[in-house]
């Protein structure tokens, strides 16, 4: 009880004694492993750069501004491939995320012992590994350029995509597939009139808000050599050409901001 | 022409939904199914057109047995078998009309459904059925701009355009107002006059029933409790249906509002 | 047969389309099957190359059953053990700033400058990908785990302040009134009336978040911020695909390890 009797007067307390004691050895541990964690940076950082890093910084920003402007002539190109891999991409995992999510959810698998499994199992696994390391393996298996990236943002794209859309087929109204399955409806039907109508504003507002994010991963997967805006960003920075790297920074924000605002437009005309 | 023979339906979790129910509807008899929730209208419903699989037992729609049927033979027997539920189970983002026409699911191809390819002669049968209950003008409009009557009235056309030979009503009037029940129930019992279809209606409202049908079913628990003409439901057989309450009540206002559904009467 | 009916049946029925004006239809139609066409013409894909490619990638697979724990397994315990610090440190960090900077950004709570000021805050710190960030800070404070524990730990504050302050200014308005109303001082205001709403939130998205940093944290090591992505970088240069594959399969695990955490830990808090 959290009423404490303190020498013949009732004390509230928010917390009894062995909770109050439980937490504070909970926040112990909390900081105790932070200082840790901290210590161990401290030590693996060189503290004369940090000490010199605004002068650094300063000499850099000097270095950087103004922008190198021409050199927005050799940017278009790159900025088409950038936005192919984005697209396409997404509209291979599109693709592909479909099956899974279906093969994934519970109300719609063949099998919930041994098929969804290895439908969660792929989801997870394209999940959890960023679209720089699948760009990174891709190009030491078919080599450099903007395939290895559409496919790299592809695989990446699939188990966001498909988790998404495997949450909103278990949230359909089974009743609805109910009706359609007691008109004889096929499988493929019953798909199709009872579930797929249910899905469509889920499955859209996902290919806007993926789109969206794999526009932004797409500008930096050059950095490992998978085609785009960031194969020049890469370069500039190996030659230390800070103009033209603030030019692309420049350039990787207006993509961003105005890939932000179609999405948001696009949302909001689906909704 | 339906045929239940020692239905049973026992669920995972143990609870026993059916008690071996035998049941007969001829061709043509409108019947109503009332009883307590949990009574097992709904399941033995379901279990007729294998939405539920029937534990033991079976069920035969004129000569073919329908629990035995694998699911390709299934799908054709179920087109013989009308539904209409309770929250409309219409789909909600597809056009009145493409709700009506999923009726014919059944019938049509999977790329021609897809496709929305219907043959003319199911798209006119969908603008008369429309036409029947007067919602022909809304026939473009998505489905959950309709209001609850409207909708129900869509969901019995889907059913109906199936061409059925029986349909099967789950609580037809469960969340719709008073007056738009009645409407609906008239609508049902109506349509199968018109086409000489059999039916089983479960219904909460013993009232409604007995306005309506010409023959009542009582379950209690997955047992058949009562079987006969609305006219001998006493307090008495309510009492062994529902348990014990006043009763009166409820059969004195059918017979007060008698007259309000003379079309009703036989 | 009303005339209604009679003017219907035997036309045909077509489902109304759902872009009603018709030439935009088209236009939208053949716009996007235009921009396919150019896209796909503009990929350079080298089929030979791809082909040649095919071998390693069954070998990739292949190591996928055989993944090689040992033969690096200091690099691969150091690397992963830096990035778990990184990641447990900036997510400390940067949920501790988001907070505040959340509550600025909520406009039922701060006065319209603050609330500016933050919102940029917000802005710049989601408009930067993580791994530019990164090369940033790795040029200004040299290579090292720091660069990648700030990075992480500004993009943490973009993350959770964002969607936090969007929760605070969806909260319940009269729970936090009637704190209000007693005569609360703003602190007790935002301790009595506005914590409890948001807090299941805070904690999901906090533990969504720590998810999200340990993925990141696994590739900052590529442009020389700490981590395992360094490791990870070596293996494939090499072609050791085994060690690859026993990183990734730890990755994996970890991430599935922190998901399930998470999950269980939502649970009790809602």
């Amino acid at each position: 009880m959290p009423v404490r009797d303190i020498s013949g007067r009732q004390v509230w307390k928010r917390r009894t004694g062995r909770e109050s004691l439980f937490h504070w050895v909970l926040w112990l541990i909390g900081i105790a492993i932070f200082a840790y964690c901290w210590q161990q940076i401290s030590e693996a950082t060189t503290w004369f750069f940090v000490w010199d890093a605004p002068r650094i910084a300063g000499d850099i920003w000097d270095r950087a501004t103004p922008p190198k402007w021409e050199y927005i002539t050799q940017l278009g190109e790159p900025i088409w491939d950038t936005l192919n891999i984005a697209t396409l991409g997404t509209l291979i995992a599109l693709l592909l995320a479909v099956p899974v999510a279906f093969l994934a959810a519970r109300n719609t698998t063949p099998s919930r012992l041994f098929i969804r499994p290895i439908a969660l199992l792929i989801i997870v696994s394209t999940r959890s590994i960023n679209s720089l390391i699948w760009a990174l393996l891709l190009i030491a298996i078919i080599g450099p350029g903007v395939f290895a990236g559409v496919v790299a943002i592809a695989i990446r794209s699939v188990g966001f995509c498909a988790k998404l859309l495997y949450e909103a087929i278990e949230e359909i109204d089974s009743t609805q597939v109910e009706a359609i399955t007691a008109t004889g409806a096929s499988r493929w039907q019953v798909m199709a009139y009872g579930i797929l109508p249910q899905i469509m504003p889920a499955f859209a507002g996902i290919a806007v808000f993926r789109w969206d994010i794999n526009i932004r991963e797409s500008t930096v997967l050059g950095l490992v050599g998978a085609g785009g805006i960031g194969l020049q960003l890469s370069a500039s920075l190996n030659v230390l050409a800070w103009p033209q790297v603030a030019l692309i920074l420049l350039v990787i924000l207006m993509a961003v901001v105005i890939s932000e605002w179609v999405s948001a437009k696009v949302r909001g005309a689906i909704i | 022409m339906l045929r239940l023979e020692k239905l049973t339906k026992t669920y995972k979790t143990g609870d026993q939904a059916l008690k071996a129910v035998d049941l007969v509807v001829p061709e043509g008899q409108v019947l109503a199914l009332i009883g307590p929730s949990g009574a097992g209208k709904s399941t033995l419903i379901r279990c007729i057109n294998r939405l539920v699989e029937p534990t033991s037992g079976k069920v035969y729609l004129g000569d073919v047995e329908l629990t035995g049927l694998s699911s390709g033979s299934l799908r054709r027997e179920r087109r013989r078998m009308g539904m209409i539920f309770q929250e409309y189970a219409l789909v909600e983002r597809l056009s009145v009309m493409e709700n009506v026409l999923s009726g014919r699911l059944g019938y049509v191809g999977f790329w021609r459904s897809f496709l929305r390819k219907y043959p003319q002669a199911d798209v006119d049968e969908a603008f008369r059925l429309l036409d029947r209950v007067g919602l022909l003008a809304m026939a473009d409009k998505r489905a959950d701009e309709l209001s609850g009557g409207q909708r129900q009235r869509v969901g019995i056309c889907r059913a109906l355009i199936q061409n059925p030979a029986l349909l099967l009503v789950d609580e037809p009037t469960a969340s719709l107002d008073p007056k738009t029940s009645r409407q609906i129930m008239r609508l049902v019992c109506e349509l199968c006059k018109e086409r000489g279809l059999a039916a089983i209606i479960n219904i909460h409202d013993v009232a409604l029933a007995q306005m309506f049908v010409q023959r009542v079913i009582g379950l209690r628990a997955g047992a058949v409790e009562f079987d006969g003409p609305p006219d001998t439901l006493t307090p008495d057989v309510l009492t062994t249906i529902y348990g014990a309450e006043d009763w009166e009540a409820t059969i004195d206002k059918v017979e007060d509002e008698d007259d309000d559904a003379p079309e009703a009467a036989e | 047969m009303s005339t209604e009916l009679e003017a219907l049946v035997g036309k045909r029925w077509k489902k109304p389309p759902f872009v009603r004006r018709g030439w935009l239809r088209w236009a939208l139609l053949f716009g996007f099957a235009a921009y396919l066409v150019a896209a796909f013409l503009t990929i350079e894909i080298n089929w030979a190359r791809v082909y040649e490619g095919l071998e390693r990638g069954k070998q990739f697979v292949l190591a996928f059953t055989s993944p090689d724990f040992t033969s690096r397994s200091v690099d691969i315990w150091d690397g992963m053990l830096e990035s778990v610090i990184m990641t447990v440190a900036a997510s400390v960090v940067g949920i501790a700033i988001s907070i505040p900077i959340a509550l600025g950004a909520a406009r039922n709570i701060a006065p319209l400058p603050v609330y500016l000021i933050c919102r940029s805050i917000i802005a710049v710190s989601r408009a930067l990908q993580e791994i530019i960030v990164a090369i940033l800070l790795v040029a200004i404070f040299g290579f090292g785990p720091l660069a990648g524990f700030l990075t992480l730990s500004f993009a943490t504050i973009g993350f959770l302040s964002k969607l936090l302050a969007e929760d605070i200014e969806s909260m319940d308005k009269v729970q936090a009134e009637a704190i209000k109303a007693s005569g609360a001082k703003w602190t007790q205001w935002i301790n009595y009336g506005v914590q409890p709403q948001v807090m299941p939130r805070l904690i999901g998205l906090s533990m969504y978040r720590i998810d999200i940093n340990f993925r990141e944290s696994a590739i900052l090591g590529l442009v020389g911020a700490g981590g395992i992505g360094a490791t990870l970088n070596t293996a494939f240069d090499r072609y050791e695909y085994d060690t690859a594959a026993a990183i990734l399969l730890i990755i994996i695990g970890v991430v599935m390890a922190l998901e399930y955490l998470s999950g269980v830990i939502r649970e009790r808090v809602q």
